[in-house]
């Protein structure tokens, strides 16, 4: 992106273009972006189509607030019993089928076989 | 309507007349054009950019649907450092920092970076940088790149060991230049491989190699080789983002891939970006701070889009201040980084920000 103020930089710009992240399904599509070097109409497809929802509804809170949750993939409110962190992640790397690094690596230390 | 409001390169506002706007927006096009030899814009895009200025509406953005993703460079310093980093000097640390990108800003992926955000002085306090990406790995759910700049200079004297070949240029040593930067940049890909794998030790996400060719040819042929390394001996996704729209020929001889690196304009770099194997480029354009924004916008998203046709990986421009078409300014206005945000993706097809 680049520098600025947080308030004429980062936010204009969440403002004006961005996905959203986890408010909605900015980092399953960013995920795709950097596992499989998608560029972004095919990765905003693949993970549509893995959520079963439409392109457009990608990037809308309402639709997205609720599946995250049903899925419990973490969502953007502090909601206790809610996937996080790493646990957030491995329900990710299963739904999009991509290895999420951390992930892995946790499985490789606590003994898990890969890809369970 | 009489007259456009709109914003000059240094960020003050300037009111202008339709004819004006018009004739910015070709003359920043054609700019580009004649510099990269890529094609000006087409003119339903003109018509879109001039639509976007002439409405007066504060904040613009892209159409629903047409949402990119957003990476970052200078990691958190935005929020907890100082002027130097267009920083407000929150009493947060780094983790803290990260999660408010998270949470509150609702980014797409965000990195960790060193506050200084160079790889030299950021490798005697690795275990410090491999313990925060660690600690954000753990507890956040975005994407966790490591960012820093390969920042060459650094490595040439007073500030390192090498001979600087800016002292050495203006003596006519031309072959010592040279030899300074072959040697230092030998020694910089050393510290990238280093640093790369100590990244890919904790696990994070993707590497993020910022302002590259800050220091011309040299550097960004060192940062191929460290994105070649990373790339072939690790899982991270690497992202290599651009310090300027042309690569300055420090050495003038270096080439990859049999291409010579000095004086590459974006869609050249784009090529040597994707066969050293990187997973996202980040192009650059400059702001003219005495040209308009229609001018200087114009001219950005003429080389992005250039980029973009030609590109398999995906392109996340640089849009942060003195950079597409943003107002060279630490507060950056809104109603002018919202339209930059929007027409690179509109305009630019860039995949991200």
């Amino acid at each position: 992106m680049g520098t600025g103020d947080p308030s004429g930089m980062s936010i204009a710009h969440s403002v004006a273009s961005s996905m959203g992240g986890i408010r909605t399904a900015g980092d399953l599509v960013a995920r795709m972006q950097l596992s499989r070097k998608m560029r972004l109409p095919e990765a905003k497809q693949f993970v549509a189509d893995r959520l079963g929802i439409s392109v457009l509804e990608l990037c809308d809170s309402t639709v997205m607030r609720r599946l995250r949750e049903e899925l419990d993939i973490g969502v953007i409110t502090a909601v206790p019993g809610a996937a996080k962190g790493v646990e957030a992640k491995a329900r990710i790397a299963e739904l999009l089928g991509v290895k999420i690094n951390c992930v892995e690596l946790m499985k490789r230390r606590i003994g898990a076989p890969i890809g369970v | 309507m009489t007259t456009i409001l709109t914003r000059m390169g240094d960020g003050y506002a300037v009111e202008m007349t339709p004819e004006e706007v018009r004739e910015d927006l070709a003359a920043g096009s054609a700019d580009a054009a004649k510099k990269g030899k890529i094609p000006v814009l087409e003119p339903d895009e003109f018509d879109y950019l001039f639509d976007m200025f002439a409405n007066p509406i504060r904040v613009w953005g892209v159409q629903r649907g047409h949402e990119a993703v957003l990476t970052k460079d200078g990691s958190t310093n935005s929020l907890y450092s100082a002027q130097l980093s267009s920083g407000v000097g929150l009493p947060l640390g780094r983790e803290q920092a990260f999660r408010v990108f998270e949470r509150a800003f609702a980014f797409d992926t965000m990195e960790v970076g060193h506050t200084d955000y160079s790889v030299k002085p950021a490798k005697p306090i690795v275990v410090l940088e491999q313990s925060h990406v660690e600690a954000v790995l753990a507890n956040t759910i975005i994407p966790v790149f490591y960012g820093f700049m390969p920042n060459l200079g650094l490595y040439f004297r007073p500030d390192g060991p090498y001979p600087n070949p800016a002292d050495l240029l203006p003596r006519g040593d031309i072959a010592g230049a040279r030899a300074a930067t072959e040697e230092a940049a030998a020694k910089v890909v050393e510290d990238l491989n280093w640093y790369v794998d100590k990244m890919a030790e904790v696990g994070a996400d993707g590497i993020n190699f910022d302002t590259t060719a800050s220091t011309g040819d040299g550097e960004f042929f060192a940062t191929l080789q460290a994105v070649e390394h990373a790339v072939k001996t690790t899982d991270m996704a690497v992202e290599v983002g651009m310090a300027a729209e042309c690569v300055l020929g420090f050495h003038g001889q270096v080439e990859y891939d049999g291409q010579r690196l000095a004086g590459m304009w974006p869609h050249q770099q784009l090529h040597v970006v994707e066969k050293a194997g990187a997973h996202i480029f980040g192009p650059v354009v400059n702001t003219n701070s005495r040209r308009s924004t229609p001018w200087n916008l114009a001219r950005a998203v003429t080389f992005v889009k250039a980029v973009s046709a030609e590109a398999s990986i995906p392109i996340h421009p640089n849009v942060g201040m003195g950079v597409g078409g943003v107002p060279m300014f630490e507060c950056p206005p809104i109603d002018v980084v919202s339209r930059c945000s929007a027409a690179m993706v509109e305009i630019g097809c860039a995949d991200g920000l």
